[in-house]
């Protein structure tokens, strides 16, 4: 990781300079066009300091981004509605309801799906079927069935949304991961005279933990997205996702940009986390580093 | 049921299941008399269905053909493209890896509001979320594929004298397969809810997530499940070209056995 710092560096201060001149070339049209309204001509370095602190830009200057981020997570108080950190909150919350409910149903599925060939023919194909629906279409139906069912929080229909699309990355890993045993340890253990439960229990669920690890990072972010796409349709005024539609429907870019970044910062978080997570079980499971 | 399952079985069983689905959810809705506005049955979702082919074909193209298909051609052949080229250059795959890797776990659906308001409300800005979604996961899957040789292939190749481009395509291109194909099938899902989630920003009067938007406002609750069928068909085949093509260009992988 430590000789990667040098390479990475220079990469992410390329992205940042591209997009210094990005913001430049796509606000000039507009600093121009009041120029020429103003009747001015103004210098090149005029149009430059106006294309980086436009209030509605095209694309925001990076610092400006860094600006309303700052303001959004640290100036404000947490409990304000401007917050970023209490729309954090709210869907992170509904990420990690969502998460374990992933977890859950991805690992008992595949577990299903593995042992039995007759699921695995009837249910592998409904898995697959299930993502693609889009959830955003689904959202609404969610939300009207919970609330029929007596859940009266957008907590619950956020929390499946993010489930249904958390569950997926985990069963398709674990089911990849339970048969990854090749047909000579297979043959092994059939020498051994092991049986079908011997065989899952010290073959099968060992080798699937790297796969399972590795789905885990792709779930909590797949879950993040859920609940973000779960607060568009349903008519949440809370949560990162809200705060991106309220910015949309006012004209408001410096509002989605600080959300799209907060979503970023906060996706940025979970991963660390379960990578953490990921490297200690393999140090208790005895992975060579 | 040992062996290889027939041709029959692999239709009848998930065929089956599905009816029995439908067939509770029909009786559900009659036995208790769920209201349209709630839940509506099969039947009707059906009758809908059949009742209005010409918008949802309309709603269809806007959004599957124009928007998530474009979209995802171009994410997908860029990302395959960058990471080809990236491959080249030890140092870009050290500093550019991490950071696709990074932005590939970032919500990224979240720059739908930003490209309407770039590419306006027609199919370019569905298309532009689509590809920007697929790209990054696209590019990190053929990257980590491209490193799945170990050293002593390699090492091999090398012995034999093989230029760059030889040991890419008889030797690391076929071992990054499984890894291309897993891009390409996360593509495929991401793309759909690209281009709808793109629809909620603003939209045309046409398309799927523009059209499940205003019939939820109307009640017009068969309307949305008739738009929900036609969205899980279009995926349901989009996916299945994909794992089709896989089968046949990985057949050498211990999970196609």
């Amino acid at each position: 990781m430590r000789r990667n710092i040098g390479p990475i560096l220079v990469v992410v201060l390329a992205i940042i300079a591209i997009w210094y001149a990005g913001s430049f070339a796509m606000n000039r049209a507009w600093t121009m066009d009041q120029a020429a309204r103003a009747g001015t001509e103004p210098s090149f370095s005029e149009v430059f300091r106006d294309t980086m602190n436009q209030d509605r830009a095209v694309l925001p200057a990076p610092h400006q981004v860094a600006a309303e981020l700052y303001d959004g997570i640290i100036d404000k108080k947490v409990t304000s509605k401007r917050s970023l950190v209490y729309h954090g909150y709210i869907t992170f919350q509904a990420t990690m309801a969502g998460f374990a409910l992933g977890i859950v149903g991805g690992v008992a599925l595949a577990v299903i799906i593995v042992l039995s060939r007759a699921m695995d023919l009837t249910l592998m194909p409904w898995a697959i079927i299930s993502q693609t629906i889009p959830v955003v279409a689904l959202a609404p139906m969610i939300v009207v069935l919970s609330n029929a069912l007596g859940a009266d929080s957008l907590m619950v229909p956020k929390a499946i949304i993010a489930g249904y699309l958390s569950f997926f990355p985990v069963l398709v890993s674990m089911v990849a991961g339970l048969r990854s045993p090749d047909a000579m340890q297979l043959d092994l253990l059939r020498t051994y005279g092991a049986t079908k439960g011997q065989v899952f229990w010290k073959l099968r669920l060992p080798a699937s933990m790297p796969y399972f690890f590795a789905s885990l990072k792709i779930a909590v972010a797949a879950s993040l997205v859920g609940a973000i796409v779960g607060e568009l349709p349903t008519g949440a005024i809370a949560g990162l996702g809200a705060r991106m539609l309220i910015g949309s429907q006012f004209g408001e870019p410096m509002i989605m940009w600080s959300a799209l970044f907060a979503a970023a910062l906060l996706a940025a978080l979970l991963i660390w986390v379960v990578t953490w997570v990921e490297r200690l079980a393999g140090r208790l499971m005895g992975v060579q580093a | 049921m040992r062996g290889q399952a027939t041709r029959m079985q692999k239709i009848a069983l998930p065929l089956g299941f599905g009816l029995l689905v439908v067939l509770l959810w029909e009786a559900m809705v009659r036995g208790l008399d769920i209201p349209l506005a709630i839940l509506p049955a099969p039947s009707e979702i059906a009758d809908r269905f059949a009742a209005s082919t010409g918008t949802l074909w309309i709603d269809f193209v806007q959004t599957v053909i124009k928007g998530a298909l474009t979209g995802m051609l171009i994410g997908t052949l860029t990302g395959f493209a960058v990471a080809l080229l990236i491959d080249r250059s030890d140092f870009l795959r050290r500093g550019l890896l991490p950071v696709a890797s990074f932005m590939a776990a970032l919500p990224i659906v979240g720059v739908a509001p930003i490209m309407v308001m770039w590419f306006g409300f027609d199919w370019h800005s569905k298309a532009a979320v689509v590809a920007v979604m697929v790209f990054f996961p696209m590019l990190v899957n053929t990257l980590a594929g491209l490193g799945a040789t170990d050293l002593m292939q390699r090492d091999l190749m090398r012995t034999y004298s093989a230029t760059h481009v030889q040991s890419l395509i008889k030797l690391r291109l076929p071992a990054a397969m499984p890894f291309i194909f897993n891009g390409l099938k996360i593509a495929t899902t991401l793309a759909l809810i690209g281009a709808i989630v793109a629809e909620y920003f603003g939209s045309p009067t046409r398309g799927m997530g523009f059209r499940i938007s205003t019939e939820v406002g109307r009640l017009g609750i068969d309307m949305v499940w008739a738009e929900i069928v036609v969205s899980a068909i279009s995926g349901t085949v989009l996916y299945g070209l994909v794992a089709l093509v896989e089968r046949w260009v990985t057949f050498w992988h211990p999970s196609q056995r």
